[in-house]
């Protein structure tokens, strides 16, 4: 593995451009989500803080191991 | 100031970008998720803006002996703790901690990440950040981080099967107090190792560290108020694989861990209501901000061969799949474990740090010229 700045003198695009297609990205994916999924009932959303909510929180974690068993 | 100057129009406009994510998620999906957007652009600002990291400080730690960045991270997960521990014990009915049980493929998981996250300079965190603030290593490495965690979730039952312990927690163990005293003590006991085994000079943190050090623990203290549960990001990459893969045209819902009620759930509903994606668009976003604000923007990484790429795309495949079969990653299992009381994360913090030290060494090997590249962002 070299590194071939030197060798192939391709030129990568800046780190503007590079966060910019990562945000893009995350746009379109977003998008993209929001077509197939179902559709957000804003009647049903959730009170702003989980404090003071009453209710169980409902998001998913990555420790979360109800489904591992 | 001259208002307008480039410099200040380019300032005014990445005010109204951010402003127009919060208010736009909050259009669409409402203010609790507006606010977790709003953490997650927290998260960003300070992890790129203070340039505090969790594998680079390892590195650090463990080649120049320069612990400042750990006893950093230290400080944070105490300073979490502190009000995190009282938080859960008087409202154990709305917040929950990142709770998780010790076992082989949670161990070797760990182990596995922190061999990764010492081949790409990046964490869980990290290569979040990086791809955010333009480094284009860390935006190929996302993509294989994406597709690694949803296939970890695929044979995450499998791993598990290997053998675990029962969730285990300072809280069970010691009380919600003597827990708390007690992560106390074990943070506090491997802040003085740190510092013995620092070289003088490298061992108190920066100003600049320790108020991110702070403000990280009020933005996990503001996630867990907010979402009920602590800061995680594995989750929410493996549920952006899962999504595509779905979209794709796998049937990811029949599947063992997507089919049961709670990631169903998730599967179905937009990501504007996931809490880790909402905190990763967040962090991503909120480093692309800093980047921008910057008047001086750092160079971007050297190009490498095209093998190169393959071995950075497979070494963020890897650290999606490690992390997810170890229960999180240095913010999941690290951070929020320690901070809310699991076992799991004190465990999986010695794993990382040991499979840590042998990526150092690694790496030079594997990525021998790829090294001054990899050393360019946020760790």
């Amino acid at each position: 593995m070299n590194v071939d700045s030197e060798n192939t003198g391709k030129k990568l695009p800046g780190r503007p451009t590079s966060g910019l297609l990562a945000l893009i990205g995350v746009f379109l994916f977003v998008v993209m989500d929001l077509i197939n999924a179902q559709p957000i009932d804003p009647y049903q959303a959730p009170y702003p803080t989980a404090l003071g909510s009453g209710q169980i929180p409902s998001g998913a974690h990555c420790t979360n191991v109800s489904a591992v068993d | 100031m001259d208002i307008s100057s480039p410099d200040s129009k380019k300032r005014f406009n990445l005010c109204l970008l951010a402003s127009a994510l919060v208010f736009g998620t909050f259009y669409m999906a409402g203010p609790r998720s507006a606010f977790l957007l709003l953490v997650g652009l927290g998260f960003g600002l300070v992890l790129e803006g203070f340039r505090f990291g969790f594998a680079g400080p390892w590195r650090l730690a463990v080649k120049e002996r320069d612990g400042r960045g750990l006893v950093a991270q230290l400080m944070a997960i105490g300073l979490t703790a502190a009000i995190a521990f009282p938080l859960l014990a008087a409202n154990p009915d709305e917040l929950t901690g990142a709770y998780a049980p010790i076992g082989f493929a949670m161990i070797a998981g760990a182990f596995v990440f922190g061999i990764a996250m010492q081949l790409v300079m990046g964490c869980g965190s990290g290569t979040l950040v990086n791809a955010g603030s333009g480094n284009l290593v860390s935006l190929i490495a996302l993509i294989g981080f994406v597709a690694g965690s949803f296939t970890g979730s695929l044979h995450l039952g499998w791993w598990n099967g290997l053998g675990t312990l029962p969730v285990l927690t300072m809280q069970d163990l010691f009380g919600s107090g003597g827990g708390l005293w007690v992560t106390l003590l074990g943070l506090a006991i491997l802040a003085l190792v740190t510092l013995a085994w620092s070289e003088h000079g490298k061992r108190k943190p920066p100003l600049r560290l320790i108020a991110a050090a702070i403000m990280l623990a009020l933005l996990a203290i503001l996630n867990l108020v907010i979402a009920g549960q602590s800061w995680g990001v594995v989750y929410g990459l493996g549920l952006w694989g899962a999504k595509l893969a779905q979209a794709g045209g796998m049937d990811v819902a029949t599947t063992a861990f997507w089919s049961n009620a709670a990631h169903a759930e998730r599967l179905q509903q937009s990501i504007l209501t996931d809490v880790t994606s909402l905190t990763n668009i967040g962090l991503i976003a909120g480093a692309f901000l800093v980047m921008r604000w910057r008047r001086s923007v750092d160079p971007q990484v050297t190009n490498l061969q095209p093998v190169s790429w393959m071995v950075v795309i497979v070494a963020g495949l890897v650290l999606g799949y490690s992390s997810r079969i170890a229960f999180g990653c240095n913010v999941g299992a690290f951070f929020s474990g320690v901070s809310t009381g699991s076992l799991h994360g004190w465990v999986w913090f010695v794993s990382a740090f040991a499979g840590s030290a042998l990526g150092i060494r690694l790496r030079p090997i594997l990525l021998q010229q790829a090294r001054p590249v990899m050393e360019v962002g946020i760790p």
